[in-house]
Formats: C-alpha cells, structure tokens, sequence
C-alpha cells in the first residue's frame, strides 16, 4: 500500500469519525432533551440527578439497557429477530455519509495538526445523494416490518403492518415534497443544492429554497413526521392500542438499537429539511478565513437542525394522536393531491422561464 | 485486479447466491427477503458500472417499494412453510433440465458474442447513466414505450380497485 492510498484512507476515517461521533451523541443526548423538554412543557423536572442537569444520564440508560436480560420469546423467528433492528439501524446511520456539514473542504494543517490532510465536509459525495437518502429510508420499513413479523406475537405484528402502510403512502408525499427543489436546483448533489441557497434578497431574507417552495416544505415536514412515526402520527407504537407497537417483544440492547434508529432518522431527516429548504450550511454575508468558516459553518448547521428536532419534541406534546383512518385519508387523499398540484404548478413556472 | 472488480465479483455472487436462496427456501417470509438481497447486490452491479442513477432507482422501487408491498402482502396472508418440496416426476424433471440448458447456452451464447467483439466493450460517454442521459432517453427515444408503460400501470391500478371495491360489503 503506498502513501497515496493510505493518505485517502486516513482522510475518509477522519471523516467517519467527524461525522460518525457527531450523530451517536447527538443520538444519545436526543433521548435527555426529548425527555427534559417534555419534563419542562409538562411543568416537570425530568432526569435531572445523573451529573448536572442529568446530562450523564444517556451514559446510565445505555449502561443499564447493556446490564439487562436480553428475552427472545419462545414464538419468535430468531435469525430475522436478530436482524430486524440490526436493518433498522444501519440505514438511518448510513444516510448521513451523502449529508454535507459545511462549504468547503479544510486542511488539517489549518487546525494545527502535523498531517496534510485534507477533510472535506461528507463522507461520499455522490451525484444523485438526495435518491440515495430516500432509498435508504424506504429500507427502514424491512426492520420495523420484520421486527413486528418476528416477534410471533399479535401486539407487533398490527404495529408493523400499520407502520409499514404509513411509511409507504407518505413516501410518495415526500418524494412530491422534494421535487420541486430538484427542478429549480437541476441537480440530485446534496452540496450542489446547499451552494445554490447561497446569498441574499434585499441584503436581509437569505436565498434558502423554503421562500421559493414554501408549500414544498410544508409538505416534506408533514411527510416527515408520518415517515419517522412521531406523534401525531405515531399509530405504529400507539401505546393504548398497541403496548409499544413493533417493538413490543424487545428487551435490552436490541431495544435500545431501535431507539438509536429512531432518533437517527430524526437527525437525518431535521439534516435533510435544513440542506434542502433552510440553505444547508449557509450561513448569509459569512466570510471567515479557514478553518473558522468551516467551523462556523458546521456550527450552523447543527444550529439549524437542532431547531427541527426541537420542532419534533415540541409537536409531541401539542398535537393529539390522529386516527388511523385519518391518517391514511390526510395521506391518500389530501397531501398527495396538494403536493403534486405544487410539483405542476412549479414544473410549469419553470418551464416558462420564471423560477 | 481492481477495487471495482472485486466489488462486482462480490456483488455477483451475491446475487446469484441469493436468487438461488429465494426458490430454495421454504418459508415465504425469508424467500421475500433473499429477494431483496437479490435486488441490493443487482444496484451494487450498476454502481459499478457507473449507473449511479440506475442504481438509486433500484433501490427505491423495487427493495423500497414493490418488496415491501410483498412482505406487507405475505404478512397479511401470513402462509404456513412448505412442508413438502415442489411436485415432481420425470416428465417435470426432464422438461425442467431441458429448458435450464436452453436458457444456460442462450446466455451463455450472449456473453460469448460480446468477448467476441474483439474483447474491448464499446466505450461509453462521459454522462453515461447520469440522471439526465437516463431522462432524455426516456423522454425521447423512448418515449412511447415510457408513456405505455405508465398507462399500463395505471389500468392494472383501476382493476385493482375496481376488483376490491366489488367485494367491500353493502356495494353494488
């Protein structure tokens, strides 16, 4: 192996690891701010004991869910019930290798460091990156569906067939949602979408496509949150109904990695709001020498997602669950219909030569 | 040998593996999901050849959706597991073996006939399987057969509803 080659390897791990570190603990602290938010709406105090303001608390939840007994129900399928959450986590985990963090790539030099690395803002830059993201959460579905399918019980199996028909009849609202900043933008690259929001109108109202597409967006964050299962769309684990839905017979570890799954999609798809309607990175009249650009772009854009998550956390405790018929009607027959009248209607303005 | 052949000679194998595994097992579910491993390592095949459009699409319509609409369907039958393997007989045996050797020498007639074009593979474009070479193929040669298709899917789609409203009770 000669030095090239080991060069780009490193580059790629120092990559991984950026990116990699940044979702696991932005995972492990959702589960405190999910639940220190709620505490608060609730005029609670929450997990507050474990460190100050409990923020050691992520750390005792994974260590007791690793010290607990780990049960497979004696009707189960054991292979696919082993793999199930294993299908489930990889893909919400993998999406952020197509997701950009900031502008340009840095040098290691820059920071400092001995090497003449240099780190660039994703880990694959891939030309049609915004497919690859909704195929990998179209292969959510298999986890939850073969969890509940596994599981040989009556509980799971009703959740993942209510999730698995959620999740597809609001993929197509979502795949409508998004088109229409492909046709203004005419590229599938996450970064290229993201460069393009770049300036401002008026020196103030910076050039992000929610201006552009706002209709789009309102879509794509209705969509969303029927696609992650959070409430008011979380008839798939609906606890009076259901128990937990899906993952009813799991226990430990097992448990914990659809967890895991869970509050990753939740970041990947804040992630993928913000690049495609809240200008990614961009942050509008920034200019910084490298590397405090990259750093503030970064900064930025955890900002910007932060705010959707937080955006989840707070629809949880404001809206009321819907009813499953309802949400299949809001699905089929209303954000369907509305999207793909807001695809044509933009389809046609850019064919005239207006956007 | 390459990264990238490697990564094809893996992906084939794969596929050919797990195609076998679909018609050998015995439970629907699992088959369903040999299936989808199938599909996966067929994107893989057309990464490497460079249609990375080809191979997203893969991805989300047949794994992300026309096998999850399969396990969905398979679910809610729910079938027991073969007990038994498929009926067979000398009749079925021989005619069995008769068509796989067609279909082997037809196949392999097709590779042979591309080695034999001088063994270099016809050199493509630079846009070759990009988005927009795929698109403006399907919009332009191909744009009768593209709309067909879609017309076809859309009368399957009336049929099916059509077909489903006439059982719902107090119709009709």
């Amino acid at each position: 192996m000669d030095a090239a080659m080991l060069k780009e390897i490193g580059e790629i791990v120092v990559r991984m690891l950026i990116i990699f570190t940044a979702v696991f603990t932005g995972v492990a602290y959702m589960t405190l701010v999910e639940r220190r938010v709620s505490a608060w709406m609730q005029d609670r105090l929450g997990p507050n004991r474990v460190g100050p303001q409990g923020l050691l608390q992520p750390l005792a939840d994974g260590l007791k869910h690793l010290m607990k007994e780990d049960v497979t129900p004696p009707g189960a399928h054991r292979t696919v019930f082993i793999l199930a959450p294993i299908m489930v986590l990889i893909p919400a985990v993998v999406s952020f290798a197509v997701i950009p963090i900031a502008g340009d790539a840095i040098n290691l030099q820059d920071l400092g460091l001995p090497w003449d690395w240099q780190i660039k803002p994703f880990i694959a830059d891939v030309s049609v990156g915004l497919l690859i993201l909704l195929g990998l959460a179209s292969l959510e579905v298999y986890g939850v569906v073969l969890a509940g399918w596994s599981s040989g019980s009556k509980y799971p199996a009703m959740g993942a067939l209510r999730s698995t028909a959620q999740m597809i009849s609001y993929e197509l609202a979502l795949g409508l949602a998004i088109l229409p900043v492909i046709l203004t933008t005419g590229s599938l690259r996450l970064q290229t979408i993201a460069e393009a929001q770049s300036g401002t109108w008026f020196g103030f109202i910076p050039h992000w496509n929610v201006f552009i597409h706002p209709f789009g967006f309102l879509f794509l964050l209705i969509s969303i949150f029927a696609e992650n299962k959070r409430l008011p769309f979380d008839l798939p684990e609906a606890e009076p109904e259901l128990v937990a839905g899906y993952h009813t017979e799991y226990s430990a570890m097992k448990f914990v990695m659809f967890y895991m799954a869970e509050y990753s999609a939740m970041i990947a798809n804040a992630a993928l709001m913000v690049t495609l309607f809240f200008g990614g990175w961009q942050v509008p009249g920034l200019a910084l020498p490298q590397p405090w650009m990259f750093l503030v772009q970064a900064g930025a854009f955890a900002v910007k997602t932060f705010f959707f998550l937080f955006l989840f956390v707070w629809v949880r405790w404001t809206l009321p669950r819907f009813r499953y018929d309802q949400l299949m009607n809001l699905g089929w027959k209303v954000l369907l219909e509305l999207a793909f009248i807001n695809l044509l209607v933009v389809a046609m303005l850019v064919a005239a030569g207006v956007m | 040998m390459s990264l990238d052949t490697i990564l094809a000679s893996v992906a084939s194998m794969t596929a050919i593996c797990s195609a076998l595994m679909v018609i050998w097992q015995r439970n629907a579910v699992i088959s369903a999901l040999f299936l989808v491993l199938n599909l996966g390592s067929v994107a893989i095949l057309f990464l490497t050849l460079g249609g990375e459009f080809l191979a997203a699409v893969q991805v989300i319509v047949y794994a992300g959706a026309i096998m999850v609409l399969f396990l969905f369907v398979i679910m809610l039958l729910n079938p027991a597991p073969l007990k038994e393997r498929f009926a067979s007989g000398p009749v079925v045996t021989g005619l069995t073996f008769a068509l796989g050797v067609l279909f082997v020498a037809s196949l392999m007639r097709g590779v042979m006939s591309l080695a034999g074009a001088g063994g270099a593979m016809a050199s493509v474009g630079e846009r070759y399987g990009s988005t927009r070479s795929v698109g403006e193929l399907l919009f332009t040669a191909y744009l009768y057969p593209f709309e067909l298709a879609g017309v076809l899917l859309l009368v399957a789609m009336v049929g099916a509803v059509v077909l489903a409203r006439r059982q719902a009770p107090g119709e009709d």
